[in-house]
């Protein structure tokens, strides 16, 4: 069976989400993915972020980093050194794609600039992904994607509407990136097989993060409306909540869009009186008395299981779901076809990761390969790639180069 | 870099963003609509809050620069029309909870090259692979709505709908992989988009506290979880003088710089310096992956109140000028007018269908320094019926007339 990237070599350089990610979704679909690491400069999510194993940090021990990293190979090069440089610049002149996400101007400095690797390359295709992109007042300025959700308008919009804002899990904003940086390579990729053209793609998370804000930017440019957060409101849906159910930490989320829908619901419930108030006939009515609606309902959910609100509701065709704990994602028959997939890990065992959230039938996505090691691979990648001798791969170890 | 793909559009509101997507990239997509139009051209926000099909805002940010076309799929006529059009299309995308299911097979036999990506809350398979959801139910299902909101209240969602656009940007990376994998076979195939799994991927490290430890990890407000092994939160949404702010404790080298620098400014601007705590603070030895919670919050309080004499603007200047970590929460006016988005020709305007110009989002990313030009605004319902059928199937102007008193365009 043929891989979509079958015969395509990525080199990724950086850290965290924002580059790797897009480099595991390579990895998946058949790139031969090459992550050029240091223990030098160690990836923040190697060493700061848990969880980690028995939960105690160490290298080899953290959970994010298998998670985000399955089906690549580890180099390490000292990029502080001329010849690990030049080994890296070597790499890149055999390979179709660079991904890398550090801090603009950082590539530069490690004489990896896109300049110079599109004279060694001609048909390179570099994604280049950072906070707020290469260029611009602060395209230097440090910042982690946890932050820059609250820049990029995300957090105002998130929590109820008297209460101060609440946080998205995580990064949120690399996550969008990642999509986006995943779409610009693939796109230059097919270009390039038709054109034969390099190109360097500038990606600002921010920029990628408001692409998902649209409709409020667009009612601010049209109306000069404000977004605000909503708690689980909804403008022209009625009741459309979360409610809690019988015991603990049990919600279910569920939502009514036309009046046609609302009978049917009050007759899934067994038309109690309070449902069939005239006031609740209409949408707009909902809308109008959605605290006493919403009241009404959550006595409704309280003394039921959730999975008893979500099969009496989903059995008529309603929109209903549970709210999904991590423990319930592992459980969940669709995240079994459509997400999870078990690698083995040389230190964490048996560990799971995600396949890419698009499936190709003919050619689906390869997923089995662990994350690599730190520096699990430098030797067979110097050997095959770089035609490098052992003799000649231990002395730029004995030089420091492979650190 | 897409101008040989041509893309047949019947997605719904919770997969237009596919077809944006590559029609910023240059393909050349037509918005293919039931006759009187997408039932998403109802979802408000409307310009001039005027309810009218033309001006959703929502559907008009989500079909920018395609063409658009109606087409009755539910007639004859209309099904032999579509038949056609797929002879000669690279992409279909499709929505089909809501819309009749199209059968690949039977679209891979008129064109073997064809490429079916198709959208659903839940993928094709499985137990609840019918079933209805909207962005709400998608976002519990994925583990998104878990993780936000305040503890002992509800789970809360981000008030602009997440999903429709997480799906769709993974179809159009689906769509993309699938033209590749057809450059090697010379095949078209399906490409199946769960929405769940699209936004499972929003949950970060969460699940895995689960698959590593055992551990569930909770919605915590405005702090940041998931950072220590000692279970420590941190505050990241913080009261200033005019709003609110994003700004943690850090490890690694940026954050103990930021501390530092935080520090300085402290000792700089308030007249007694910074408070004793943090003038001794030994911010190398400061380790948040294993640090306490007691610590956390003694740090915490003794920073609290010189945030909340600041406005949001002295806050982001003051960060800015020190490299620091940390922003304004913003707001929609706010990034309007933010010299960052402005400095690289972020905002775009274009005309529209209700009169005058307005500015929106440009695409996603720039290619060697360029973006990608927004080419059109979103189409009224059936706009390029004409140019369409024209130019695809060589009818004419009478063809068309003819299909519009048949009810089929």
């Amino acid at each position: 069976m043929t891989s979509a990237l079958a015969g395509t070599r990525v080199v990724e350089l950086g850290g965290y989400a924002a580059g790797p990610v897009v480099g595991k979704y390579l990895a998946n679909y058949g790139a031969d993915v090459i992550r050029i690491e240091s223990r030098r400069r160690l990836d923040g999510f190697r060493t700061h972020y848990p969880p980690f194993q028995h939960n105690v940090p160490g290298v080899e021990r953290a959970g994010i980093f298998s998670y985000f990293n399955d089906g690549k190979r580890s180099i390490t090069l000292n990029l502080k050194t001329e010849r690990g440089q030049k080994l890296a610049r070597q790499l890149i002149e055999r390979s179709d794609v660079v991904v890398e996400n550090f801090t603009p101007g950082t590539m530069e400095r490690l004489g990896l600039g896109f300049a110079g690797l599109i004279e060694l390359n001609p048909c390179l295709v570099m994604l280049s992904t950072c906070n707020q992109g290469q260029t611009g007042p602060r395209a230097a300025q440090p910042g982690f994607g946890s932050q820059l959700t609250a820049l990029s308008g995300f957090t105002h919009l998130l929590g109820e509407p008297d209460r101060t804002p609440v946080l998205l899990y995580g990064p949120y904003i690399d996550y969008i990136a990642v999509g986006y940086g995943t779409i610009a390579v693939l796109a230059a990729l097919a270009q390039r097989r038709r054109t034969g053209r390099g190109v360097h793609i500038d990606l600002s998370q921010y920029e990628a993060g408001l692409q998902f804000l649209a409709p409020a930017m667009l009612d601010y440019f049209a109306n000069g409306r404000v977004a605000s957060r909503q708690a689980n409101r909804h403008p022209s849906a009625a009741p459309h909540g979360v409610y809690a159910c019988r015991g603990e930490e049990r919600w279910c989320a569920l939502s009514i869009w036309t009046d046609a829908e609302w009978r049917s619901f009050v007759s899934a419930i067994g038309a109690p009186a309070w449902a069939l108030y005239e006031r609740f006939n209409t949408v707009l009515g909902r809308k109008a008395h959605e605290v006493e609606l919403d009241a009404h309902i959550g006595e409704w959910t309280r003394d039921r299981s959730r999975e008893e609100v979500v099969a009496v509701l989903r059995e008529r065709g309603l929109r209903v779901a549970a709210v999904s704990s991590m423990a319930d994602l592992f459980a969940d028959p669709q995240l079994t076809l459509y997400a999870w997939r078990v690698v083995e890990h040389p230190v964490l065992g048996r560990v799971h990761v995600m396949a890419p959230p698009f499936l190709l039938r003919e050619t689906p996505p390869q997923v089995g390969r662990a994350a690599p090691l730190l520096g699990e691979h430098t030797r067979e990648i110097l050997h095959d790639v770089l035609g490098l001798k052992d003799t000649e791969i231990s002395a730029l170890q004995a030089e420091g180069v492979l650190d | 870099m897409l101008d040989d793909l041509r893309v047949l559009d019947l997605a719904d509101g919770s997969g237009s963003m596919c077809g944006r997507i590559l029609a910023d990239l240059g393909a050349d997509v037509i918005k293919l609509e039931p006759p009187g139009g997408d039932a998403a051209r109802r979802e408000p926000p409307y310009a001039s809050d005027v309810p009218d099909a033309d001006r959703s805002l929502t559907w008009f940010a989500a079909n920018l620069n395609k063409r658009g076309i109606t087409l009755d799929l539910e007639t004859d006529t209309g099904r032999a029309l579509f038949k056609r059009l797929v002879q000669t299309a690279d992409v279909v995308i499709q929505t089909p909870v809501s819309e009749r299911s199209l059968d690949y097979e039977e679209l891979s036999e008129i064109n073997p090259r064809l490429i079916l990506a198709t959208l659903t809350p839940y993928g094709l398979e499985g137990p609840l692979a019918d079933c209805a959801a909207s962005d709400l139910e998608v976002t519990a299902s994925s583990g998104c709505l878990w993780l936000s909101g305040e503890t002992g209240r509800p789970p809360v969602r981000t008030s602009v709908p997440q999903s429709p656009a997480w799906t769709g940007m993974y179809a159009a990376a689906g769509v993309l992989m699938a033209v590749l994998a057809r450059q090697q076979t010379g095949r078209g195939q399906q490409v199946d988009v769960s929405a769940q799994a699209a936004m499972l991927t929003a949950t970060s490290q969460a699940p895995i506290f689960w698959d590593l430890l055992g551990e569930e990890q909770h919605r915590s407000g405005p702090f940041l979880v998931g950072r220590s092994v000692t279970g420590a939160r941190f505050r990241n949404v913080w009261p200033c003088r005019d709003g609110y702010v994003t700004f943690a404790l850090y490890g690694g080298q940026a954050g103990r710089d930021t501390g530092r620098a935080l520090v300085a400014w402290m000792n700089e601007v308030l007249p007694d310096g910074a408070p004793d705590l943090l003038r001794t603070l030994d911010w190398d030895a400061l380790d948040v992956a294993t640090c306490a919670q007691e610590v956390v919050e003694q740090i915490e309080a003794a920073v609290a109140p010189f945030f909340l004499g600041l406005s949001k603007a002295e806050f982001f200047d003051g960060v800015s000028a020190r490299n620091m970590l940390g922003y304004p929460l913003s707001t929609v006016d706010e990034m309007a007018g933010d010299a960052q988005l402005a400095s690289r020709g972020f905002w775009q305007a274009i005309d529209t269908p209700w009169g005058g110009e307005l500015c929106l989002p440009g695409s996603f990313a720039l290619f060697d320094g360029e973006r990608p030009p927004l080419r059109r605004r979103a189409p009224r319902a059936g706009e390029h019926n004409l140019e369409v059928l024209g130019e695809q199937l060589g009818l004419g102007v009478d063809d068309v007339a003819t299909l519009r008193s048949a009810g089929v365009v």
